[in-house]
């Protein structure tokens, strides 16, 4: 069984940024491999790149605000070699230059990794105009990109590890504030896995991203109302890890996924497609509705748009007591 | 090629060949037998849409067959309309929506100053002038005199033309020097349909240590074709049969200046 944070549970469970994960990998990641290089657009710190950038600082690279630069200096960078790391805010790459990743890293199948913080609505107070929830339908619909959205700091870490050696254009999305450690340093992470934390048989609860911990807690709660749901990380959504998920909802007869992003596109979408195709069922696909955010603290808008443990079980409860489970 | 082709750019091809063929034929360092070469010197494309006259020239300098040449653009073709590194050993990168060459050729050319530390390699890339209407241009043109890449070395096809009208009727370019030079680049203006002066621009290029150059290159579009010179509306369609064969018999006796045997063909 994947182990899980023993702590989990606990109001005062560990919380840190996954971006911290993702500095410390990459700095891992440099050690490791002397072709990695970093590239950072004028936000340094806050995508946690100076970690890297102190240690390695003749394979940093210092863009200014410049993304469609950033990831085409990448590019570059990656045809005489290298592994290039690009980071921005996730708003603004991919969200400014996604033709040049595109073009020249996707089309033209370089290693470069398009670094993506601060995604989701818990940017909060900046408000709509930062927080990118486009992405991830984005990104998927690439040929050549793989798309992995951790979901906690420790998860980041090898994420970023296993990136650095995938040799495909990738892309990784961060997010900014503090977020609960629910995995262990001993829980397995490969690309293109994914893994069952909680066994359950009514119902499958597919999460990406940080929502995999408002999952959790929300099956938590739908256990002792006597509702077994089982709960399924997908830390990479392309490529999606067809036969876990389908043995999940083969088991329970139907799913709900859950992203901080557009519900529209995204993570939801991309198990919809492979589920209508193999295994019609009813999915509940939770996720931003066809809206922008908006300013507010990161827990006021994660619980206005539902992402929260509570209103996550409601929206299970009221989704499984309308469908039957099929292919019982 | 264009003609068989059935679709494609004429005009820019054609002004840009006196510099593929200098290019391709003296200031590259390259074996056409082994593209991926670890020592070679590095071509960019930046204006993808011209590429035929790099196939062109690439098939001369024996990368690949010049049967090859009249598959440009059509279905399983390694030529696809716009370049694809991928699809064809020697091209170093994919391009066709504009404005993203340049960085590619910096990211590479910073890579040599900086990481590899190779100050006998260089990094070319050709522009188009309609192009530098792009901002990732500049931004471009911002980080390579910040670093002051010196062996990077930028073509700027000054053809004066783009699809809707002249480049200083549709956005105006000028002070054009003036502008490279306040990035920080050294600026040469040379005649682009001239030899020895483009070879000349890329030696007095690699003798500056200190700045990266740009090479404003003036030619004339559908150079060689009376009847495709200086005219826009050739930019973005091919001749057709006849056309073809009249513009091959212009290209071959220089407007029917040369007469020798062979000539016309």
């Amino acid at each position: 069984m994947y182990p899980l944070n023993p702590l989990l549970y606990n109001k005062d469970v560990e919380k840190e940024p996954i971006r911290a994960g993702f500095g410390r990998g990459l700095k891992a990641a440099g050690e490791k491999n002397e072709a990695v290089v970093a590239l950072c657009a004028d936000l340094t710190e806050s995508t946690q790149m100076h970690l890297f950038r102190d240690a390695f600082p003749k394979r940093f690279v210092e863009l200014g605000i410049a993304e469609q630069n950033l990831v085409t200096v990448a590019s570059g960078m990656a045809r005489a070699g290298k592994i290039p790391f690009t980071s921005s805010y996730a708003a603004f790459s991919p969200g400014r230059n996604w033709e040049q990743i595109k073009t020249t890293t996707a089309l033209n199948n370089q290693p470069v990794k398009i670094v993506g913080s601060h995604a989701g609505v818990s940017v909060g107070p900046d408000g709509a105009t930062h927080q990118m929830l486009e992405d991830i339908a984005l990104m998927r619909v690439m040929p050549n990109m793989v798309v992995v959205a951790p979901g906690d700091s420790i998860e980041a870490e090898k994420a970023t590890l296993a990136l650095a050696e995938n040799g495909k254009p990738s892309y990784l999305r961060l997010a900014r504030e503090k977020s609960p450690v629910f995995s262990t340093e001993d829980s397995p992470f490969e690309l293109g896995k994914a893994y069952v934390l909680k066994e359950g048989h009514d119902v499958s609860l597919f999460g990406t991203g940080t929502l995999t911990y408002h999952l959790l807690i929300a099956a938590k709660i739908l256990e002792a109302k006597g509702i077994h749901a089982e709960v399924v990380h997908v830390p990479t959504i392309k490529p999606l890890d067809y036969a876990t998920l389908l043995t999940s909802a083969r088991k329970t007869g139907r799913v709900v996924t859950a992203e901080e992003a557009q519900a529209a596109g995204g993570f939801g979408s991309a198990v919809t497609e492979f589920l209508s195709s193999v295994l019609p069922m009813p999915v509940k696909r939770v996720g931003i509705e066809d809206r922008y955010g908006e300013s507010g603290t990161p827990e006021e808008l994660l619980d206005y748009f539902g992402f929260s443990g509570d209103k996550l079980a409601t929206t299970v409860q009221t989704f499984i007591n309308e469908m039957p489970q099929y292919h019982r | 090629m264009l003609e068989a082709a059935g679709s494609g750019h004429s005009a820019g091809p054609l002004g840009l060949a006196d510099i593929f063929a200098a290019l391709y034929f003296d200031i590259l360092s390259i074996r056409p037998e082994e593209p991926e070469w670890p020592e070679r010197d590095l071509l960019f494309l930046s204006n993808g849409h011209c590429v035929p006259v790099q196939y062109a020239a690439m098939a001369e300098a024996g990368y690949f067959s010049k049967t090859e040449l009249t598959t440009l653009r059509k279905f399983g073709s390694r030529l696809q309309g716009h370049p694809e590194r991928e699809k064809l050993p020697g091209l170093e990168n994919t391009s066709g929506p504009l404005g993203s060459g340049l960085s590619q050729a910096a990211g590479y050319a910073y890579t040599l100053r900086y990481i590899d530390e190779a100050p006998r390699r260089f990094v070319y890339v050709v522009m188009g002038d309609g192009e530098l209407n792009e901002g990732n241009i500049w931004e471009a043109a911002m980080f390579a005199g910040k670093y002051k890449l010196s062996q990077l070395v930028a073509f700027i096809d000054r053809n004066n033309i783009q699809i809707d009208g002249t480049t200083e009727d549709v956005m105006p370019l000028e002070d054009l020097k003036g502008k490279w030079e306040s990035f920080g680049w050294h600026v040469l203006e040379i005649d682009g349909h001239n030899i020895e002066s483009i070879i000349d621009a890329t030696s007095q290029a690699r003798a500056i240590t200190n700045r990266p150059t740009v090479v404003i290159a003036h030619t004339i579009p559908g150079k060689g074709v009376d009847f495709m010179e200086y005219n826009y509306k050739w930019h973005g369609i091919p001749p057709n049969a006849e056309q073809a064969k009249e513009a091959l018999e212009d290209l071959r006796t220089l407007g029917g200046k040369i007469t020798h045997e062979g000539a016309g063909l």
